[in-house]
């Protein structure tokens, strides 16, 4: 499989602020990647590098084998659609949807207008005037039908419920038609996570994970019981969240429970629980007490 | 379609699964060929190496085979082994968790037979 991005020690300092700390990745052809963590973890900063918005302020970064930096032949293999997209003010959706056909090589156009009807939009519309949510939706339309080698899906939080939900669908019709690399950038994990084959987590501008999404959904669970009992099953075990309500204590695990740690946990009269990836996210990322926990990953 | 997958547990595990449920209630017949991993993706709206790493589980296990251009489908035999593996797990997953319970209730060995037998009588 081909790799079409390469990212070695990529940095991005603004000031004292160290946006993105020397982090490592590739991305393959024609795959699905999450692109995960708190605000202000970096995630947008990485995609601007990615897109030659911003320069590195130190490692190397390729694209498609090339530096990305006005350079077109990169660029118009590449569609970053951004929560919040500026276009010029006359603009109307019609024009964006035009623009974006003259400039993706492999528009589609009758794909275009397929999904500008699915998510309503008001092609005579004045872009400007447009809810956020639409605004939302112009993007979906626009980043689905480009079907650019690189897609890049930020943030599509201004979306209700029922139009990210069909985004979802059409993304995951459209990907097993003409498979590309989408890279969907977000922190509603629970949502995308069934469509993610790679994981990346940024935190504090440090890549901590870069993993398998079926290989992160079985890496925690919460065993949950008497205070002792629980003691006694976490012991030599790494733990990396834990709380307590009345006599009860509940611990999450690192790594998988075999047969033989469930007929143990059985015994002891203790519940095993899963960990979701929303959940080990929450205990992986960034508060100073989990610090350490993410050290032990 | 949502069809109940369980975020928590690997998605993969849960497609194999499903597809071992389809086979032993003979939902997919031994040389049927299996809906296809696009198919798949499509129906629990997962990504499509997912699936196709289920898929690849069964065919690790000799359960599914590939023929070549055509796709995958179900071994002669696998109903047979599927029941057989099952049967391994009856007594791991039914009567040990039974035990358990019936001990924690105060329930004697005695009894528990005697709940069996009555069980099967039951039409």
């Amino acid at each position: 499989m081909s790799t079409i991005v390469e990212a070695e020690c990529l940095t991005k300092r603004f000031g004292d602020l160290t946006a993105i700390d020397s982090i490592s990745f590739s991305l393959e052809a024609g795959k699905i990647y999450g692109l995960l963590g708190r605000n202000g973890s970096g995630k947008t900063t990485l995609l601007r590098l990615l897109t030659a918005q911003l320069f590195a302020t130190g490692g190397t970064l390729l694209v498609f084998g090339e530096q990305p930096y006005e350079n077109r032949r990169v660029l118009s293999q590449i569609c970053f659609m951004k929560e919040n997209q500026t276009y010029p003010k006359r603009w109307r959706v019609g024009d964006v949807l035009a623009m974006a056909a003259s400039f993706f090589p492999r528009w589609d156009a009758d794909y275009a207008s397929v999904l500008s009807k699915d998510f309503q939009l008001p092609l005579t519309r004045k872009v400007r005037t447009l809810s956020r949510g639409t605004l939302s939706a112009v993007g979906i339309v626009v980043g689905l039908a480009s079907r650019a080698p690189l897609t890049i899906f930020d943030e599509p939080l201004g979306l209700d419920v029922v139009a990210r939900s069909l985004f979802y669908e059409r993304l995951l019709d459209d990907y097993v038609e003409h498979p590309r690399t989408i890279l969907v950038s977000t922190h509603l994990i629970d949502e995308v996570s069934r469509l993610l084959e790679q994981v990346l987590v940024l935190d504090q501008g440090r890549l901590i994970i870069d993993e398998e999404a079926e290989a992160l959904r079985s890496r925690a669970f919460t065993v949950t019981g008497s205070a002792s009992q629980v003691a006694t099953f976490t012991a030599g075990r790494t733990q990396i969240g834990g709380e307590q309500f009345g006599s009860l204590v509940s611990a999450t695990l690192l790594g998988n429970v075999d047969a033989g740690e469930r007929r143990q946990a059985a015994a002891l009269g203790l519940e095993l629980t899963p960990v979701s990836l929303q959940q080990l996210m929450i205990h992986l990322t960034s508060t100073a007490s989990h610090r350490k926990a993410r050290e032990s990953v | 379609m949502e069809y109940l997958i369980d975020e928590n547990r690997p998605i993969f595990v849960q497609i194999a699964e499903r597809i071992e449920e389809d086979i032993l209630a003979g939902r997919l017949a031994e040389e049927e060929q299996v809906p296809s991993t696009n198919q798949f993706a499509a129906l629990y709206q997962i990504n499509p190496a997912t699936a196709a790493k289920g898929v690849n589980l069964l065919v690790d296990q000799g359960i599914l085979y590939k023929k070549r251009g055509l796709g995958m489908f179900v071994a002669t035999g696998s109903r047979e082994r599927l029941m057989e593996k099952r049967r391994e797990l009856f007594f791991e997953q039914y009567v040990v968790a039974m035990l358990r319970e019936a001990t924690r209730l105060g329930i004697e060995e005695e009894q528990v037979i005697e709940m069996i037998q009555k069980g099967a009588k039951v039409p």
